[in-house]
């Protein structure tokens, strides 16, 4: 039965994403990355405290009205948590959203230009893909103070040559077909060959990419937190949060055990709803197709 | 020999890149905002000191000069002074180097076995229940960062489950790890769950390539034994990807040491680079930069190289 | 009990759904003689092939039927008395010998295990011996030096005689060949078939031949069988099939098989085969059968005997319409005032490397030129020149007396519209991510119509080419790769062109839409007046539409004439041996 739920060529991005929802991974994927998302972003609105309020002692429990304690300044967990996530989303989006659209260009304008374009275009992201995505990050960030530009900068820079090199190989094969082509045969211009024509064919490669890419921009994001380096130290982060409370981990477990969660869950999340995708689009976009059936 | 001759252009290509990555470094470290000298004196200091140390550390020659004296010093074994402690940076990291190398080498030697073995049993055994479970595994944990993988360990091992490992590695830089044990057990642990289900899956899909191709059936329809087939026919065809799979390992390894030894407050160059980064020390933030960039661009000529040898028809048209 | 092949009432399902992809097979091959097995793809030939090794596919199962091969009951073996078999008592030669034979085994190594799997001569000593002996009846050098390369290093040609020899080794009783000569050149061909020839007459081997192609079962095989949606349809000696084919489907086969000495117009048949979980109750053949009755949709007709060997599956043999005579090849050459496409003197390359040289051509309005050679003679490097694909090459090509830019891109837009070009392969040529009308239409807009004019112009051209209307909202995936080269066409068609270029573009097509295709073709050459230059590799198609034959090898054109006479009467001895090479139902029957 699972065989059967294959996409075809026909579908647009929109059919391949419903067909991959048929999967039970899917949608069990789908459904976390909406809930933990929607946490994250709505959750500062329905925060009881704000994130620096200082509630009562520090890693305490049992304290009425915060269920879960304070944390190692004595802030309200349950709010910190609920504002915590936000910061890691939207930066994770805006990385990933960076890393695709320079990577996609630069791996299609590798593609179909091949010679010395194409070699000069993959020998910069040779340079760029010779660091950790964290060590990048870590480099950039210690020379100028972590905004959130320039957080979204690095881990997008990082993004590019791994997106880039993904959709450069599933291009390499669109291009060498016939209708591709065709379309030089009638004169049509580079840019509307790249985007119009075989974009639309590397769909399938893309979508598993981008999931995955931004699966890896939040552990990146998150990590640099956790060393200390998110945008504002002070700001509830579930990344900041985890290595500010793992020294009290023993006495007040939930400052770090709820981002822990939360972080696990969303990454888990990601990774099962971009499963589904490559699962359904497995076969298309290679440009497989036996001749007359 | 075309072989030598190969080999010889890889590691040319290398060099080239870590050229290009060493310049890049240096030129990111140009770019710090703010002035060194000050930054270590701080503020209550006369133009005067200023002044000289600025002159010590060299910040007046030209940035070219800079560079180059740099990568001339590094190739002489001369890694610089720490802004911060004003120690040899050779001194500060050598003992951390083999601490960070004895993670990376159990790791791999765990890791790389198991992520070869379930790739390669999960593709044999493909849609049954080893398949089942190892691929749903080693989806959910490929997607976890590693921090938070660490800390829920240390949440199980040392803390409220179990009490078994300590959550620190109470070791000093110039101890070696495995006189405490138990310390190590941890980070490596992490790093061996961060790193083997990622590689563990490529690892399958190229088996599974493998099995499903034509010359695998016809040597089935020739009548080979399921045992000749898988060693004799696929097998050979499967090493390729497996050194792949190796320096992916490896370089994932490398990386994932940054956040693992901070985490457990291990002495490596992970949380070498972790404390430079955060103290703006700029030699040493460009070297531990410089030389893991590095690990990541050997192990790929290595697995380029390694590749190429095992695969006949690469090996046989070097020119 | 007998010798040979016995095939009996073989049924093999889709294990998902259970539908049937061969069905009610009955089959028998006496030893020393070839069997060949003819149908167009998605038949279930091969399934049937495999399953004579008691071997299926990953989703497909054989659930009834007995196979014997000499005495040896197949298909209830288990699993380590299949393995038993295979390779010693029959062996099984696949398609595409490059992807078969393993890439990181020596080609020694990969005759020799075969030999040591079935413990072939007793002593390690016999067996290198047998694999030297192989390689010499395959006509391959025995040496170390040779046995010790690697797949990759040897041609596509010497590659399927490796595995030849590796099928003949251990002396099997039967041995099933799957198209083993698709891909490969015609003379190349001619090599293999005759090894074939010779190593099962000697050895005294029942072989089953799998393929498409009439003209090669009529050189090599003793008897034919015909299948069609996963039935046998006819059964007979080759002298029955071809003399008097009798099944609908096999007389349609036989009218669309080009062939080099034959004197016919090729007559194809839209339509395709129903896949399996598609086919009707009744006859499968029904829809496209010109014959069809009422009882003909009950059921799946028995078998009728027509001769002593000669067997259909049709309730209409004999009655009915006859399918129109064909009409002989028009070969009278067509005076052409104006010349439309002139090349002079063009010489091309790739990285430096020369691969034409000094070509001139003069195509006129309303005439077609058939450009023919063997893979590597340079025939596609001058289309893709022609169609400025490709921009390496020296001299002048003129379009209408007007010399043409290297480059598509450097050229004008009536010009860019005035050369169009049809690709080989069906399944590339079309965006499948834009509907089949959208693709049509693109050159018009290029040159910048707009609105009713454009959707006037795409209905006329689908009605021109026989596709309804509705398709243009359809997607490529949703079409045969017969309506997808229709398409192709009319997209060729749209802006009127001067010079049509046809690179192989019937090649990936099954015999009868070849010919449907190409029946189009001419049709449309005589009603619009185009200029075409069909290129292609099968000499015998080119009887069926062009008016002159340029013959190419190397990057020279080695022959030039009218049809008639370069292939009746050719002068060059490349062209006589390429023809000779080539296959003929026609000569054979004679």
């Amino acid at each position: 039965m699972r065989d059967q739920i294959i996409a075809t060529t026909s579908d647009r991005p929109v059919g391949l994403v419903r067909k991959a929802l048929k999967l039970r991974r899917t949608k069990i994927g789908l459904s976390i990355l909406i809930g933990v998302g929607l946490m994250a972003i709505v959750g500062p609105f329905f925060a009881p405290h704000t994130q620096t309020e200082f509630i009562d002692m520090p890693n305490s429990l049992n304290i009425p009205g915060a269920l879960f304690g304070t944390d190692y300044l004595g802030q309200d967990v349950w709010s910190r948590f609920l504002i915590g996530g936000r910061s890691i989303l939207l930066l994770s989006l805006g990385a990933t959203t960076l890393g695709l659209i320079a990577g996609i260009s630069l791996g299609l304008l590798a593609a179909l230009s091949k010679g010395k374009i194409d070699e000069l275009i993959m020998r910069i992201f040779d340079v760029i893909l010779s660091f950790p995505q964290i060590l990048l990050a870590l480099l950039l960030v210690s020379m100028f103070d972590a905004s959130p530009w320039l957080t979204i900068l690095s881990v997008g820079l990082s993004t590019t040559p791994r997106v880039g090199r993904v959709i450069r190989g599933a291009a390499l094969s669109v291009v060498e077909r016939d209708f591709v082509n065709a379309a030089i045969a009638l004169g049509e211009s580079r840019f509307r060959i790249l985007f119009f024509e075989v974009l639309p064919n590397v769909t399938g490669p893309l979508l598993v990419e981008a999931n995955l890419r931004f699966t890896y921009s939040i552990a990146t994001i998150a990590s640099l937190a956790f060393l200390g380096f998110a945008p504002d130290p002070s700001a509830a982060n579930w990344g900041t949060m985890i290595q500010e409370n793992s020294t009290v981990i023993v006495i007040q477990p939930w400052g770090a055990v709820l981002p822990v969660i939360a972080i696990a869950v969303l990454t888990i999340g990601t990774g099962l709803f971009g499963d589904g995708l490559a699962r359904v689009s497995a076969g298309i976009d290679r440009g497989k197709e036996s001749v007359e059936q | 020999m075309p072989i030598i001759k190969f080999i010889t252009r890889r590691l040319g290509l290398g060099v080239v890149t870590l050229f290009a990555v060493s310049l890049l470094i240096f030129l990111v470290t140009q770019a710090f905002p703010s002035d060194p000298a000050q930054a270590i004196l701080g503020r209550e200091t006369t133009p005067e000191s200023l002044d000289a140390l600025r002159q010590e550390l060299g910040l007046y020659r030209p940035a070219v000069t800079q560079f180059s004296d740099w990568l001339i010093g590094i190739l002489h074994g001369d890694f610089g002074k720490s802004f911060v402690t004003q120690m040899q940076i050779s001194e500060y990291i050598a003992p951390r180097v083999g601490n960070s190398l004895f993670l990376m080498v159990v790791g791999a030697l765990l890791s790389v076995p198991l992520s070869v073995a379930i790739g390669a049993f999960s593709a044999l055994r493909r849609d049954r229940r080893f398949d089942t479970i190892s691929s749903t595994t080693s989806l959910i944990l490929a997607a976890i960062p590693e921090f938070v993988m660490g800390t829920a360990l240390i949440l199980f091992f040392s803390t409220s489950i179990f009490h078994v490992l300590p959550a620190i590695t109470l070791i000093d830089a110039g101890a070696a790890p495995w006189s405490d044990p138990s310390g190590v057990v941890l980070p490596i642990f992490t790093l061996v769950l961060a790193v083997t289900p990622y590689v563990s899956r490529t690892m399958r899909a190229s088996m599974v390539e493998i099995l499903e191709s034509d010359y695998v059936e016809m040597a089935r329809l020739k009548g080979m034994s399921e045992r000749v087939v898988l060693i004799r026919h696929a097998l050979p065809n499967a090493l390729g990807p497996v050194f792949q799979v190796i320096a992916l390992n490896l370089a994932y390894l490398a990386g994932g040491t940054v956040i693992v030894e901070r985490l457990f407050n291990y002495p490596g160059i992970g949380s070498a680079l972790a404390d430079s980064v955060r103290a703006r020390d700029l030699p040493v933030i460009q070297f531990l930069a410089l030389m893991i960039a590095g690990v990541y661009v050997l192990m790929n000529l290595v697995a380029d190289v390694a590749t190429v040898l095992a695969t006949p028809r690469l090996r046989t048209s070097l020119k | 009990m007998t010798s040979g092949l016995s095939i009996l009432n073989l049924r093999v399902n889709v294990s998902a759904t259970g539908n049937d992809i061969v069905n009610e097979i009955d089959l028998k091959i006496q030893k020393g003689r070839v069997t060949g097995l003819v149908g167009e793809s998605g038949s279930g030939k091969t399934t049937v092939g495999l399953a004579v090794l008691g071997h299926a596919r990953r989703g497909v199962e054989i659930v009834q039927g007995e196979i014997y091969c000499d005495d040896t009951d197949v298909l209830n073996l288990d699993e380590d008395a299949k393995r038993e078999i295979r390779g010693s008592l029959v062996s099984y030669v696949p398609q595409d010998p490059t992807s078969s034979l393993n890439p990181a085994l020596r080609i020694g190594v990969q005759i020799l295990e075969v030999l040591e799997t079935h413990d072939f001569g007793g002593s390690d000593q016999a067996r290198r011996v047998r694999v030297r002996e192989m390689m010499a009846e395959v006509l391959l050098p025995a040496d170390d030096e040779y046995l010790e390369r690697y797949p990759h290093q040897l041609s596509g040609g010497q590659q399927q005689r490796v595995v030849l020899a590796m099928a003949f080794a251990c002396r099997p009783a039967v041995i099933v060949l799957d198209e083993p000569t698709t891909g490969l050149d015609v003379s190349t061909q001619e090599h293999v078939l005759k090894t074939i020839r010779n190593l099962s007459s000697q050895h005294g081997v029942a072989a089953l031949y799998i393929t498409h192609d009439l003209a090669v079962v009529s050189e090599l095989a003793d008897d034919v069988a015909v299948m069609y949606a996963g039935r046998i349809v006819e059964q007979g000696s080759a002298s029955d099939i071809f003399n008097n084919p009798s099944h609908p489907y096999t007389r349609h086969l036989v009218a669309a098989a080009p062939d080099i000495a034959g004197e016919q117009q090729i007559v194809g048949l839209a339509g395709r085969a129903p896949s399996p979980g598609k086919r009707p109750n009744g006859c499968a053949f029904s829809v496209r059968c010109e014959s069809v009755t009422d009882d003909c949709l009950s059921q799946f007709p028995l078998s009728v005997s027509i001769s002593q060997s000669h067997f259909a599956r049709c309730i209409n043999i004999g009655k009915g319409k006859t399918s129109a005579k064909p009409e002989s090849i028009k070969l009278v050459k067509k005076v052409s005032p104006n010349t439309v496409l002139e090349l002079r003197n063009i010489s091309a390359g790739y990285g430096g490397q020369p691969v034409l040289e000094e070509i001139s051509l003069i195509l006129g309005r309303g005439q077609c030129l058939a450009l023919v050679g063997e893979s590597g003679s340079g025939k596609t490097t001058v289309a893709r020149c022609i169609g400025g694909l490709h921009t390496e090459w020296s001299g002048e090509i003129f379009l209408n007396n007007e010399k043409l830019n290297r480059g598509s891109r450097q050229r004008r837009i009536e010009q860019r519209l005035g050369i169009q070009y049809i690709f080989q392969n069906p399944y590339g040529s079309l965006n499948p991510r834009r509907t089949i009308g959208d693709s049509i239409i693109r050159p018009l807009v290029i040159s910048g119509s707009t609105g009713s004019t454009v959707k006037k112009e795409l209905n006329e051209v689908l009605e021109k080419v026989s596709l309804p209307s509705a398709y243009s909202d359809k997607f490529p995936d949703q079409l045969s790769g017969g309506e997808r080269q229709r398409v192709a066409i009319a997209r060729a068609l749209i802006s009127r062109p001067d010079v049509l270029v046809c690179d192989e573009i019937t090649s990936a097509l099954d015999v009868l839409v070849q010919a449907a295709v190409v029946d189009l073709l001419a049709t449309l050459q005589r009603d619009l007046g185009l200029a075409i230059l069909f290129i292609t590799h099968n000499l015998p198609l080119v009887r069926s539409i062009a008016d002159e034959v340029a013959v190419m090898s190397d990057g020279r054109i080695v022959e030039f004439g009218d049809t008639a006479t370069v292939i009746g009467n050719p002068v060059q001895e490349y062209t006589q041996r390429l023809i000779s090479a080539t296959p003929s139902i026609a000569r054979s029957s004679k």
